[in-house]
């Protein structure tokens, strides 16, 4: 316990110390410096430490990768587009269709129940509770997510006593068990669902936020004009709404790329599971192909890039 | 959408039906969503025999809960040591993001100079990047490091992680503090240091708790980085890590299981629920342009 102990209070110390030595430090060379020289050279200082560990931790791994991404196994010799030919070959093939679905189902049914609750939630009394209740499952560990889903999913054989909540309620309503997480076809939607059930608390936030900025005269002028609730839904509401939406729906797109610890914890890849972050792991570790792990990280990256430049170009704009 | 029944001017009775059925429903989606982490709660109480027997809602007929678990968790598995580890690895962590990112920020928002557009555009490109692109360089460099380490690659990874986003969230934040006030501390001959510590900092203490909270959940909450640069079994392992190998193994059975996991989400659900106006400025803060 001892070395734990004294590496947190060095940590809580030694971080900000350096940190802020650093800054007094450039001060004091800086301050030297004729007027025009100080503007010019401050903010590059005051930025050197986020500079240096986005730089450790980002820039340079990303630029080794792209090379990995040509290289053997070991991560010695060039071999050219080899790795990239197995990425889009038939070892994938199962995964990326994995990964489509995620990329399909998980943002919609997010985003539509986050829609759903938002709208719900600008109705009732009890808005706060409510609210506490659906972002709790955010705040804890895709890890004990998955420990948690997994006793939600268990599954026994039909003539003895169901322990999963889910199969025990099929059985009280007179339907057969479902192993959720063997049968392929299904078990990547049961997986889907953890992941909703982590995610919507945050979705539900961000366009319950979108709602309550949807001015009232607007939708008390739309009634006093005959619309009923689905037609104000649909064209004030849902128009109003839509850039948030687009924010939350990409921002759950890029998360299904990324989507790893549901899957290693609850099936680690099998019956059909398996998705590309997970996939990549397993080459690493499992295999131990640096040059299949890059390609496979490349085709992260290709994916997610043009959620990059659509975020990129829309700050640019907005400065 | 469309074919949905004529609302006729709807008169006060059948608002309040329609409010009555909005609550109903709103009811039930919190009852299916809190229901998952009851059945972790009430199985973590529970002797082996019964949770291997019967499903956790048989407490409502023969209620009987023990401590056991959670003493073996600790006595056993070592779960009070990773209880320590999870601090040892999000505080430090914390600290450092919200120190980094609100200097680059501060620089970003409120000097202006050549490539500073640049460097933010970047950083908001780098926020998207999945993380699984870097984690091939960092297991390289975790094996020079030696897995047998400490925790301070974990710190700069899970660091190097969140600071574009901190940066981005902070940015907007001191984008809107006036720049008179600024401007005119700077005319009284304080230092720019002095300027950003008295003046910018203490303005700015709600969205630096959201950064922190924010921080030190993901980082309480990551399996990858420490499973990397800790290892799955060394004395370093956080509670994620513990639990994730506990999974694994299949070792100690259910009730072992469920109070380690327990003890893992005990201290994000109590920072959510007591913290959440924090955690939603951050959330908010991250989504809406600053």
């Amino acid at each position: 316990m001892i070395p734990q102990i004294s590496q947190i209070a060095l940590g809580m110390v030694a971080i900000p110390a350096l940190v802020l030595g650093f800054i007094v430090l450039g001060e004091s060379v800086i301050r030297r410096m004729p007027e025009a020289r100080q503007a010019r050279l401050r903010p590059w200082v005051w930025m050197a430490p986020m500079l240096l560990i986005v730089g450790v931790v980002l820039v340079y791994p990303l630029a080794i990768t792209v090379l990995l991404s040509v290289s053997d196994a070991k991560g010695g010799g060039f071999v050219g587009l080899q790795n990239y030919a197995w990425a889009f070959g038939k070892a994938m093939q199962p995964v990326l269709v994995n990964n489509v679905i995620w990329l399909t189902v998980f943002p919609t049914v997010t985003t539509g129940l986050a829609i759903i609750a938002a709208l719900l939630l600008d109705r009732v009394k009890f808005e706060r509770v409510a609210r506490t209740f659906l972002i709790l499952p955010t705040a804890i560990s895709f890890v004990a997510g998955s420990v948690i889903w997994r006793m939600m999913y268990e599954y026994k054989a039909p003539f003895l006593p169901q322990l999963g909540t889910l199969n025990a309620l099929l059985k009280g309503l007179g339907f057969a068990p479902v192993p959720w997480l063997l049968e392929e076809n299904l078990n990547s939607f049961a997986l889907i669902f953890v992941a909703v059930w982590m995610n919507l608390g945050i979705a539900t936030l961000i366009i319950s936020a979108g709602v309550k900025t949807i001015p009232r005269d607007l939708v008390e002028a739309a009634r006093l004009d005959g619309a009923g609730d689905a037609s104000v839904f649909r064209y004030v509401t849902m128009p109003m709404l839509w850039p948030t939406i687009l924010v939350v729906a990409t921002t759950q797109a890029i998360f299904t790329l990324k989507v790893f610890d549901i899957v290693y914890v609850m099936t680690n890849g099998s019956y059909g599971t398996d998705v590309i972050a997970n996939k990549m792991y397993h080459e690493l570790f499992v295999t131990q192909h640096l040059g299949h792990a890059s390609a496979i990280a490349m085709l992260l990256l290709l994916m997610a890039s043009p959620v990059i430049i659509l975020n990129i170009r829309q700050t640019r704009a907005a400065a | 959408m469309s074919g949905s029944a004529p609302d006729i001017a709807g008169g006060v009775g059948e608002s309040r039906v329609k409010q009555a059925v909005a609550s109903a429903c709103l009811a039930l989606l919190c009852v299916v969503w809190f229901t998952p982490v009851l059945a972790l709660l009430v199985t973590s109480f529970r002797t082996e025999a019964d949770a291997s027997t019967s499903g956790w809602w048989s407490v409502l007929f023969a209620p009987r809960f023990v401590i056991e678990n959670y003493v073996d968790a600790i006595r056993i598995t070592g779960v009070g040591r990773s209880l320590v580890n999870s601090i040892a690895v999000a505080v430090p962590t914390t600290i450092g993001t919200v120190l980094i990112s609100a200097i680059a920020a501060y620089s970003l928002a409120k000097m202006s100079f050549r490539g500073g557009v640049a460097v933010f555009l970047a950083l908001v490109g780098l926020q998207v990047l999945p993380p699984q692109v870097v984690l091939v360089p960092m297991l390289k460099l975790a094996n020079a490091v030696g897995i047998n380490g400490t925790f301070v690659p974990v710190w700069i990874f899970e660091m190097g992680l969140t600071i574009p986003f901190g940066v981005f969230l902070l940015r907007g934040f001191f984008a809107g503090v006036p720049s008179e006030l600024i401007e005119s501390a700077r005319i009284d001959g304080a230092s720019e240091l002095r300027i950003f510590l008295q003046i910018v900092l203490p303005l700015s203490g709600a969205v630096l708790a959201s950064l922190a909270i924010l921080q030190f959940l993901i980082a309480w909450n990551h399996l990858l980085t420490p499973l990397i640069f800790l290892g799955g079994t060394s004395g370093l392992a956080p509670l994620t890590v513990q639990v994730a190998g506990l999974v694994q193994t299949e070792g100690g059975g259910m009730s072992l299981l469920t109070a380690a996991t327990f003890i893992s989400i005990a201290v994000p659900l109590l920072i959510v629920i007591a913290l959440q106006r924090y955690f939603v400025r951050g959330v908010l803060g991250g989504a809406v342009k600053g």
